[in-house]
């Protein structure tokens, strides 16, 4: 079943003649015929989740916008930031329209006057092909009860958390917000907004075609629907995959993407981009969908796959998660801030080998600590998949602290390194 | 325990540095004293039209004066700062916030992103970097820098080759797309990722998603 990557090589797809020839834009005249509250039940009853990352229900949020004629403010978020995670890209990249398509639908359906996309600076071809997209569609009339902007980023993965988006694209640092108050109620310019990932949009006109009910009927009762997994890391075939939810995990692994290389068996494996709680092998033969993730102790996240085979150490792991959200921590809270950082340099200490196996305990004791102790997720983010490698790996990890502590004996020791500083002044 | 401090006695390289101690920071620069080249000034204002609140084009509009000066510039800040009637320190604020965003004056004509994120890493991206640092070494109009993950882990390792997603690459590939970069050529045509059909085999022949049934 593909429904939002179906025939997407189509030439010139991203034009809106060739788009509107395959049955483009048929939702949006259908939709525009319904009333705005007929639209939010057909979405509440596909069960559509969020595919940004939460998993919420979208027909949910939907409805949590409040009625009546203030501005209210619609954002597709499109700063697809995190690891392992290209989906959004493609689905821009080769057919604009049917986001576009998807978010007329749903600001009719909550009223909302204004629409943004908040596209990642980096994104920037992406952007130029929505940004003549949205062109076409004005001019086509298409866009008359809503002004739809692009809005590019200029790198930051926090700007990907919905309440740092919106900070951002008021012109300012992108620092998450206190949450309540929700973004529903005061989001954009304190006013009622919706956020939904760019895949959650572009599956509304087809919810539309198709009716919410018989949209419900793919994928499991309640995980709805198909995604795009991003499939990257040691793979024979990496890239974009349109499922449905619920077919096995291996199958994705193994039948869509080709496994590891020829003679390498996975070792771990991220079900949702790199803030994920890792999985190993075995895990292999669950569902791929919301609930058995969860119930893994993981998450589907953004459905972004990444393998990792037996040949990499399970601290170069460790140290490239903790590098990049360190990197990207936006030092608003404490417990993130430092946290990242310091978890870090304990999992560099630990592959010099100046640590023992007694660090392992502290650095849990700092993940516990940055758990649910922030304003946004961005340092669970980091804590939660560290804290699986070390509760599926534990064995390795002393092993690999061991050997780096006894190679290090054997070398002298060296004179630190010259800090630029010079000993005190005095 | 002695801890390593600076001649000046703190523990922080040149604290005292960017300060201008003398100057305002509320400041809003005067227009009649601050000129501002015609071109980035209405880029900037056509910004501004585009949101209901004029500060939401402050990104837009950075980006637009980093074009335009080559980086962020105390210059370039002032010119942003008078158009958009905001005082210098608050665009300083959000400028040193983003990664796009240059805070240091640099020689750029291209600019090499390559990814050495995790997806990246795994097929090799630490090799790949060090390869094109090399190639670029002690050439000022290249920049190369690592990055973060730029959502393109289907082509990894990649690079992004003057805002062009470029993989999968090796290291021998350095050399060569250093060379067209120079010589203003399109960069490895046929592993630029703007041209690669989706990895999904069934979707590529897969008809569009049918026409509504009650189309009328």
């Amino acid at each position: 079943m593909k429904l939002l990557f179906a025939g997407i090589d189509e030439p010139d797809l991203d034009r809106i003649d060739v788009y509107r020839a395959r049955g483009g834009y048929e939702s949006l005249r259908r939709a525009l015929a319904m009333s705005p509250d007929e639209v939010v039940a057909e979405i509440d009853a596909s069960g559509l989740r969020g595919r940004g990352g939460a998993g919420f229900q979208m027909g949910k949020k939907a409805a949590f916008i409040p009625k009546g004629d203030m501005d209210k403010y619609l954002v597709c978020n499109a700063d697809e930031s995190e690891p392992g995670a290209f989906k959004d890209r493609e689905l821009m990249q080769k057919n604009p329209h049917q986001l576009i398509e998807g978010i007329a639908i749903a600001a009719h359906a909550t009223g909302c006057n204004r629409a943004f996309v908040y596209i990642r600076g980096e994104y920037d071809y992406v952007a130029d092909i929505l940004d003549a997209a949205v062109a076409e569609a004005r001019e086509a009339g298409l866009l008359q009860h809503v002004i739809l902007v692009v809005h590019r980023g200029a790198g930051a993965y926090i700007c990907g958390e919905e309440t740092a988006l919106l900070d951002s694209l008021e012109g300012k640092r992108g620092n998450p917000r206190l949450k309540p108050p929700f973004p529903a109620n005061q989001g954009l310019y304190q006013g009622p907004t919706l956020i939904n990932n760019v895949e959650t949009l572009a599956t509304v006109p087809h919810i539309i075609r198709m009716g919410g009910a018989e949209y419900a009927k793919i994928g499991t009762e309640t995980s709805t629907g198909t995604k795009i997994v991003s499939v990257s890391g040691h793979v024979q075939r990496p890239g974009n995959y349109e499922i449905e939810l619920g077919i096995p995990s291996r199958d994705i692994v193994y039948g869509l993407a080709g496994g590891p290389p020829e003679g390498r068996r996975v070792k771990l494996w991220f079900p949702g981009g790199s803030s994920a709680p890792v999985l190993t092998e075995e895990h292999l033969d669950l569902p791929y969908d919301f609930d058995s993730m969860a119930k893994a102790g993981s998450m589907l996240g953004s459905g972004s796959i990444i393998v990792v085979d037996e040949t990499v150490p399970v601290i170069d792991v460790a140290k490239w998660v903790a590098k990049f959200y360190t990197h990207e921590s936006c030092g608003k809270c404490t417990p993130c801030r430092e946290g990242t950082r310091w978890t870090l340099a304990m999992v560099e200490r630990m592959d010099r080998g100046e640590a023992t196996p007694m660090d392992i305990e502290i650095m849990s004791g700092v993940q516990e600590q940055i758990i649910g102790n922030c304003l946004c997720v961005l340092g669970d983010s980091m804590a939660m998949p560290i804290a699986s490698l070390v509760k599926h790996f534990r064995e390795e990890i002393e092993e690999h602290i061991e050997t780096a502590r006894a190679r290090r004996e054997r070398i002298p020791m060296e004179p630190p390194p010259r800090e630029r500083a010079t000993e005190a002044a005095a | 325990m002695t801890v390593p401090r600076f001649s000046h006695g703190s523990r922080v390289p040149g604290w005292d540095e960017a300060v201008d101690l003398e100057k305002d920071p509320s400041e809003v620069p005067d227009p009649a004293t601050t000129p501002v080249p015609g071109e980035l000034r209405a880029e900037i204002e056509r910004h501004m039209a585009l949101y209901p609140d004029f500060r939401s084009a402050t990104i837009p509009a950075l980006r637009a004066a980093q074009r335009h000066h080559g980086w962020c510039s105390p210059q370039a800040i002032e010119q942003v700062a008078c158009v958009m009637r905001l005082t210098p320190a608050y665009l300083t604020s959000v400028a040193t916030f983003y990664d796009m965003t240059e805070n240091e004056p640099r020689p750029r004509h291209h600019e090499v992103f390559v990814c050495t994120n995790i997806s990246c890493s795994l097929r090799g991206a630490a090799e790949v970097f060090e390869a094109f640092r090399a190639a670029a070494e002690g050439d000022e109009r290249v920049h190369v820098r690592s990055f973060e993950c730029l959502g393109a882990c289907d082509v990894a390792p990649m690079a992004s080759v003057d805002g062009v997603y470029v993989g999968p690459l090796e290291p021998g590939d350095a050399r060569t797309v250093l060379d067209d970069v120079r010589a203003g050529r399109p960069v490895l045509e046929d592993r630029q990722l703007a041209r690669r059909p989706v990895a999904d085999e069934e979707a590529r022949a897969h008809p569009p998603a049918a026409a509504p049934e009650a189309r009328s």
